[in-house]
């Protein structure tokens, strides 16, 4: 009896082994500058050159940064997402046009609205290769202190907008 | 026209390319130096391709970026350490070893030992579950003299 529980045994472990396994996203690296201080920057905007943003503008608040693109096919299905979440008022959500034309980028928002608080413009992927950005969308979870606490690889989503952003704002804003 | 037309559009992503960042890789020296050091970085967007070989537009840029840093002066180490330090040890083909890392240098060791010590105790069990064969005087003559008989015969 004994015996023959043996198989069933390696089986469970294996099928544990590869339930895990397969679920994770190899593609999904995890960043190595989650609890490391945003890297600094200063940047023009999008709608306006000559106005600057810098970092250092958005201390003392918890925000998100979205890295998107007009050529970004996954950055539409995030849209409508981000579109909501703008309505809420609940968290400042700065988007960061990277490697884009700036009269793309702005036509995409002309057109189908703007979410962000407002958007940085990142021609040349600089400021995205400091923040460790690989694929667009990426999203950024940003303390009052200017501290990296998450980041979303890929689209936000209903589901991970709920379960892990949300949630992470409503904890770093009690701080 | 038709043809010309097409074979013009199969040209075009080479149009939009060309003249991007050619000052820096005029340099073969540093090309060299920076294919070299590309080599060891494994493309994130494409992940069993490195650096050096994958066309990706992420590739094209951190191939940009290293030319960039070695036109600055930055020693290969600290390249490699601006890669790590922004996308993490898993950008690196040969991950150094440290804390982090143990598992995947010692694991296979780890399971490779570890079936083998099954692998023992299971024949050992074995070996004390079959019993030694008994046979009566009478049974073990026959015995003797099949086997001779076989042994005769070849």
């Amino acid at each position: 009896m004994k015996r023959a529980l043996i198989p069933f045994i390696v089986f469970l472990v294996l099928a544990g082994f590869l339930y895990v396994g397969l679920s994770l996203d190899p593609r999904e690296v995890p960043s190595p500058l989650i609890n490391k201080p945003a890297p600094a920057f200063n940047l023009p905007l999008l709608h306006d050159a000559n106005k600057q943003f810098s970092t250092q503008d958005m201390k003392g608040q918890v925000w998100l940064l979205n890295v998107w693109a007009s050529w970004c096919g996954a950055c539409k299905d995030e849209h409508p997402v981000l579109m909501d979440l703008a309505s809420q008022n609940i968290v400042p959500v700065l988007g960061l046009n990277y490697k884009d034309k700036r009269e793309d980028g702005e036509a995409v928002l002309r057109k189908s609205g703007d979410p962000y608080t407002l958007t940085i413009f990142d021609a040349d992927g600089k400021v995205g290769f400091d923040y460790g950005v690989y694929g667009v969308p990426e999203t950024y979870v940003i303390d009052k202190q200017g501290v990296i606490r998450d980041k979303i690889i890929g689209a936000v989503t209903p589901m991970n907008l709920r379960e892990r952003i949300l949630p992470l704002v409503a904890e770093l804003n009690k701080k | 026209m038709k043809n010309y037309l097409i074979a013009l559009l199969m040209f075009m992503p080479t149009f939009a390319m060309a003249g991007e960042a050619k000052d820096l890789a005029d340099d073969p020296v540093m090309e060299r130096r920076m294919i070299n050091l590309a080599e060891k970085v494994r493309c994130l967007v494409c992940q069993s391709e490195n650096v050096a070989s994958s066309r990706s537009d992420w590739s094209n840029d951190v191939r940009q970026i290293m030319r960039e840093k070695m036109q600055a002066g930055a020693t290969d180490q600290e390249i490699m350490d601006i890669l790590v330090e922004r996308f993490g040890k898993s950008v690196l083909f040969d991950p150094p070893m440290d804390s982090e890392t143990v598992p995947l240098w010692f694991a296979p060791f780890i399971l490779l030992v570890l079936g083998i010590a099954f692998l023992l105790y299971q024949l050992r069990q074995r070996r004390a579950a079959v019993p030694e064969a008994s046979l009566t005087m009478e049974a073990e003559q026959r015995a003797a003299t099949l086997l001779n008989k076989k042994e005769d015969n070849t």
